[in-house]
């Protein structure tokens, strides 16, 4: 009885949790004639897409939407190729200082690149790479956790297994193509899952790094919106702009709760 | 790998000697007189104290509520699932939208937090504009954007205790109050350490809310380290007193991150 209780109470902080969400859905939804300050702050008499429309013209969600692809997968591409194999390389292979470059790679996973956007921007500047995708991207190609994450997965992997390859005959790559990538899947999907996330949101990075539209992403893009929202009050236009960044993301964890839940949880340390 | 996180480190580290602003035309090295300034600098302890009232107001409360949350969804049920996702889906949401979206639900006249407050026959205060209110809405935020994280942890640090100390201590007649105080919550330890140590420094990154929803403001009253050097370097263009101030949030992240790794190696060797 008491449990049942519990459940109850839970659910309803639960309901309290969503209403940021739900709210921001129902005033997207809401016709943008009937003002949020009159009646019902939830229903306002009926429901259209024509915020989103609206939002959609009023900055160019499609260019951004463009750009934040290709700067995710960008990433997630380099990303996919760069910790496989240093994380092989830490895993199996031998060479002079390996040891001491994998302490490296450990002090690189204790300083985040959010700290360093002042320096890191000095050498985008340098690169002459402002205001491009590239700089958005470049920071990220390399990561210090993906590896140590891939090292560790592939220390998992028996022994023999390698053996066996290597009397078969396979080279090195033939190995980790044939032996280990199939062994580190799930850990993959992780990563991938909590790289695209997080750098779908990552905010202040590119906005620093980028000054004009080809080459921004959809949350730079989301906060110019914003801005006009406040001044001029269109909370409708700002929550479909809102919705616009999210649904992506939310569509996505809402098919693969357990698997995404999962993965943030295994890859704690980004 | 190296370009953007250990070379930036050294040379932030070298830049922060130097006076650099727009009215020096010439970087002049100067030794530590930036970091002097900056402890003489007014704004710069106001942006260090909310820093660290930030932290102590967001990462106990979270970090409980998270373990309280581990513990009521710790079983499988389909709608537990659904619970857990309620909780969870904030992390996944980009910081700037979560931060459009609180803007409106502080939004005074018809935000939904007054809104609710007034059928309640309260007041509702400008809460984004008022010095006394603006943090700790924000802090309320930022709760709600990361309980639902660290609440994984402790699911899965559940999962892992050994189910025979319950049986035992059942038979030893420990009511559940007492299982929960003298064994769940002393063997959770090694997560609640863990959970800690990446909530502390994961707020002290924790600073495109304040982009969208105050400026830093009002008077400075919610700005914090991350978005202060943001502004000092971008803003103000006063290049020396960021770069001291990036060796400054760096030194107190590595704290963090140190004593996480020192009982992540410590959990490995007692795991065997």
């Amino acid at each position: 009885m008491l449990d049942r209780l519990g459940l109850v109470l839970l659910g309803l902080v639960a309901l309290l949790w969503t209403v940021p969400l739900l709210w921001s859905i129902a005033v997207a939804l809401r016709p943008s004639d009937v003002s949020v300050a009159a009646g019902s702050p939830w229903w306002g008499g009926g429901l259209t897409l024509a915020n989103v429309g609206e939002a959609w013209d009023r900055v160019p969600f499609g260019l951004y939407y463009v750009n934040t692809v290709i700067i995710v997968f960008g990433i997630l591409a380099v990303q996919l190729v760069t910790i496989t194999l240093a994380g092989f390389a830490f895993a199996r292979l031998r060479f002079p200082g390996r040891d001491l470059v994998f302490l490296l790679v450990l002090v690189q996973i204790l300083v985040p690149l959010n700290a360093l956007i002042v320096p890191n921007y000095s050498t985008i500047r340098q690169l002459g790479l402002f205001d491009t995708k590239l700089a958005v991207m470049i920071p990220f190609f390399a990561s210090a956790f993906g590896t140590f994450f891939l090292r560790q997965t592939f220390k998992q992997v028996p022994r023999e297994l390698d053996d066996a390859a290597v009397i078969d005959g396979a080279a090195w790559w033939q190995t980790l193509w044939h032996v280990y990538l199939p062994n580190a899947r799930s850990a993959l999907v992780a990563f991938s899952v909590v790289s695209v996330s997080f750098h779908w949101s990552d905010f202040l990075w590119p906005l620093i790094v980028t000054n004009s539209d080809k080459s921004r992403p959809l949350t730079v893009g989301l906060q110019t919106l914003t801005q006009m929202g406040e001044s001029g009050a269109q909370w409708p236009l700002v929550m479909a702009g809102t919705l616009l960044v999210v649904t992506p993301l939310l569509v996505l964890f809402l098919l693969f709760q357990r698997q995404f839940m999962n993965s943030f949880m295994r890859s704690g340390i980004r | 790998m190296a370009a953007f996180s250990l070379y930036p480190v050294l040379a932030t580290a070298w830049q922060s000697l130097f006076l650099q602003n727009q009215a020096v035309r010439v970087p002049r090295f100067v030794g530590l007189e930036n970091y002097l300034a900056l402890a003489q600098d007014e704004t710069f302890q106001r942006v260090f104290g909310n820093t660290v009232l930030f932290i102590l107001g967001t990462v106990p409360v979270s970090v409980a509520l998270a373990l309280a949350l581990a513990l009521l969804l710790n079983r499988e049920l389909r709608a537990v699932g659904l619970l857990r996702s309620a909780f969870f889906y904030p992390t996944v949401l980009p910081m700037v939208s979560a931060a459009a979206i609180w803007l409106f639900l502080y939004q005074p006249n018809f935000g939904l937090v007054n809104q609710a407050a007034r059928a309640l026959g309260l007041g509702g205060p400008n809460w984004l504009g008022d010095n006394d209110l603006v943090l700790p809405a924000i802090m309320l935020m930022a709760i709600w954007k990361q309980t639902g994280y660290f609440m994984l942890f402790y699911l899965a640090g559940l999962q892992n205790l050994p189910g025979e100390v319950f049986e035992a201590a059942e038979l030893d007649g420990a009511s559940r109050w007492q299982q929960l105080r003298f064994i769940t919550v002393p063997l959770l330890s090694a997560t609640t350490l863990f959970v800690t140590t990446i909530a502390a420094a994961g707020s002290m990154q924790l600073v495109d809310q304040l982009y969208v929803m105050t400026q830093g403001g009002p008077d400075n009253a919610s700005n914090l380290l991350l978005f202060h050097i943001y502004e000092t370097a971008f803003r103000f263009q006063n290049q020396g007193h960021a770069h001291a101030m990036t060796v400054i949030l760096v030194a107190l992240l590595m704290v963090f991150t140190v004593t996480n790794f020192r009982h992540a190696g410590r959990r490995v060797h007692y795991d065997g």
